[in-house]
């Protein structure tokens, strides 16, 4: 019994984070219909640059409240700035064009991110750089058991409950911006028919802009969550996180925000219970076998309308 | 080029909209050859024409949704051709497209709200939204439901009045009988007139040319992307040639 608690407490701290990513990649279906293959990668973007700023305030300022906020609003603004500068010169141009174009263009700037990266940029001992080795993700929340249970039974760590806290708290938020604000407003008009939204005054391509931006920036926070729990950031965490969370997405329904977020929850758990109570090389496997069997009978996702479409 | 016919005399307006010589294509099909039509203020003019003419690809270039190949659009003396729709709406214009395009997630309140996006005097807004109540009272009994489970009907009006919450100088509407019973088409056409009445002027499409006759001060008839005859509703609904095409005679 203590060790299934455990391994609900694990899955949701996963699943969550899983959340603020898929979300990203449905909001942006939403308004473009585009799989935005980068997604991943900007959130790997955002995970070093938060490891710049933590590495730049030093151990003892980075794990203060003030600190670890600091990496989290600079890593957010910067992921902010790279989602919108993708969006508007990388599938801007490319809107009118077949569909097939912005896709390629989107696995184009993933392998750019993710390989780019790789490069050792700099000499060796100048590790605030990225390169091809996992760099170690400085604590900036100094790991502490917050609950304790049994003998040792159940560990709830405070960095999990903080790590939740984070992303419910930006889950909320963005709640509260779809559904409560002018710009919400625009933007699920803008996902249902960006033509007629023009008609009625709504700049689009800022909305798409906007959108992407939002996006962008709650994948750096959940990128840097991923960070904290794993200890450590290297160039490739934007594909296996991206990955998971696009499916997070897809078993949802891709398009629907609540729905991404019980996707999210869903694989969150059913990876830990794979991983808890078999073998761990059984995770990735479970989670697309997980994926084809939601798909088998829900093709458009648990909450998606089906639309027979192509890619 | 066909010859145009013209009947009966234009009262004569201040120019509001003037459209000279439009062409547009998809691809490789010409939807219009060089249509030239002009509105002036408070006026309702109509377009009618058989499925396929070029009624809806007109609308859709004055209102910026397409970019024209060849030709200019004007309202109210500036150039507004290659601006895009969301530029036009703060110049006056609005648009309820073909099919409607309200948004069905949204409940109706919200697609009103949105009607209104360019605005910030909240209390005008507030005001005509209740005036659109009064003009369509279903909406306000639907006020918080999506606008997907209204009636066909309902959503028509929903789109009427969602046009009108910019406050448009100029109301483009493409159709607004298309699939509605005739009592309700009835209702819509009689609130068209009143809305005109009250100083708004109208580019409207229309299958049903007798209602759009019946209300314009003058009309046009597009023929496989251009016009072929013009004149005053009144004259066109007299025409035999008219009654024969178009009025099922
Ligand atoms: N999206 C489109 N793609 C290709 N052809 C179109 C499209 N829309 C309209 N057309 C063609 O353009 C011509 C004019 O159509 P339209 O303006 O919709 O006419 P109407 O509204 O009078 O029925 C038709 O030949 C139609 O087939
Ligand atoms: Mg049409």
């Amino acid at each position: 019994m203590y060790k299934f608690l455990q391994h609900v407490i694990n899955g949701l701290s996963a699943g969550t984070i899983y959340a603020l990513v898929a979300l990203g990649y449905t909001m942006v279906y939403g308004v473009l219909k585009l799989i935005n293959f980068a997604h991943g990668d900007v959130m790997m973007v955002g995970v070093y640059v938060g490891y710049a700023v933590a590495f730049l305030l030093g151990r003892e300022t980075a794990t203060t409240v003030p600190g670890a906020l600091l990496v989290f609003a600079v890593a957010m603004s910067a992921c902010a700035a790279l989602g919108f500068l993708i969006e508007r010169f990388a599938y801007r141009p490319l809107r009118e064009k077949p569909r097939l174009t912005s896709l390629i263009t989107a696995i184009g700037i993933s392998f750019a991110l993710s390989y780019g990266f790789q490069l050792d940029w700099a000499v060796q001992d100048w590790t605030i750089l990225p390169g091809a080795a996992a760099r170690r993700f400085p604590q900036i929340i100094e790991p502490k058991e917050w609950l304790v249970l049994g003998d040792s039974d159940v560990i709830i760590w405070n960095w999990q409950v903080i790590s939740f806290g984070v992303a419910v708290g930006l889950m909320t938020l963005l709640q509260l911006l779809v559904f409560k604000t002018k710009f919400g407003k625009a933007m699920r008009a803008v996902s249902h028919d960006h033509r007629v939204a023009g008609l009625l005054g709504i700049p689009v391509d800022r909305v798409i802009a906007g959108t992407f931006m939002l996006g962008s920036a709650l994948a750096a926070g959940a990128g840097i969550l991923y960070a904290v729990k794993d200890k450590s950031v290297q160039p490739l965490m934007g594909m296996f996180v991206g990955l998971k969370a696009f499916v997070a997405a897809v078993i949802g329904g891709i398009g629907n925000l609540p729905g991404a977020v019980v996707g999210a929850l869903l694989l969150g758990l059913c990876e830990e219970f794979v991983v808890g109570y078999t073998a761990s090389s059984w995770r990735d496997a479970v989670a697309f076998g997980f994926l084809i069997a939601v798909l088998l009978v829900r093709p458009a996702g648990l909450f998606g309308k089906f639309q027979p479409e192509k890619v | 080029m066909a010859e145009l016919v013209r009947l009966g005399e234009r009262a004569s307006r201040p120019a509001l909209l003037a459209v000279q010589d439009l062409k547009v294509s998809y691809g490789a099909i010409a939807a219009l050859k060089g249509v030239s039509l002009s509105l002036g203020q408070g006026e309702v003019v109509a377009l009618i024409g058989a499925n396929g003419a070029g009624k809806t690809s007109t609308l859709r270039a004055v209102s910026g949704m397409l970019k024209p190949k060849a030709g200019t659009i004007t309202l109210k003396g500036e150039r507004i051709d290659s601006q895009p729709s969301h530029a036009l709406v703060a110049k006056g214009l609005a648009h309820a497209p073909e099919g409607r395009g309200i948004f069905p997630n949204l409940t109706v309140q919200e697609n009103l709200d949105l009607g209104a996006y360019l605005r910030n005097d909240k209390a005008g807004i507030a005001q005509d939204l209740e005036k659109s109540f009064t003009l369509f009272p279903r909406l306000k009994e639907r006020q918080h439901m999506p606008a997907g489970t209204l009636s066909g009907g309902e959503q028509q009006m929903l789109a009427i009045a969602r046009a009108l919450m910019s406050r448009p100088s100029l109301l483009l509407l493409d159709e607004p009988s298309l699939g509605l019973a005739p009592q309700v088409t009835q209702t819509i056409f009689r609130i068209l007139r009143d809305v005109n009445a009250g100083g708004m002027s109208i580019l409207l499409v229309e299958q049903n040319a007798h209602l759009a006759l019946d209300l314009a001060h003058w009309a046009y008839v597009l023929e496989t992307g251009e016009v072929v005859m013009e004149g005053t509703g009144q004259a066109l609904l007299g025409s035999p040639e008219i009654r024969k095409a178009y009025l099922g005679e």
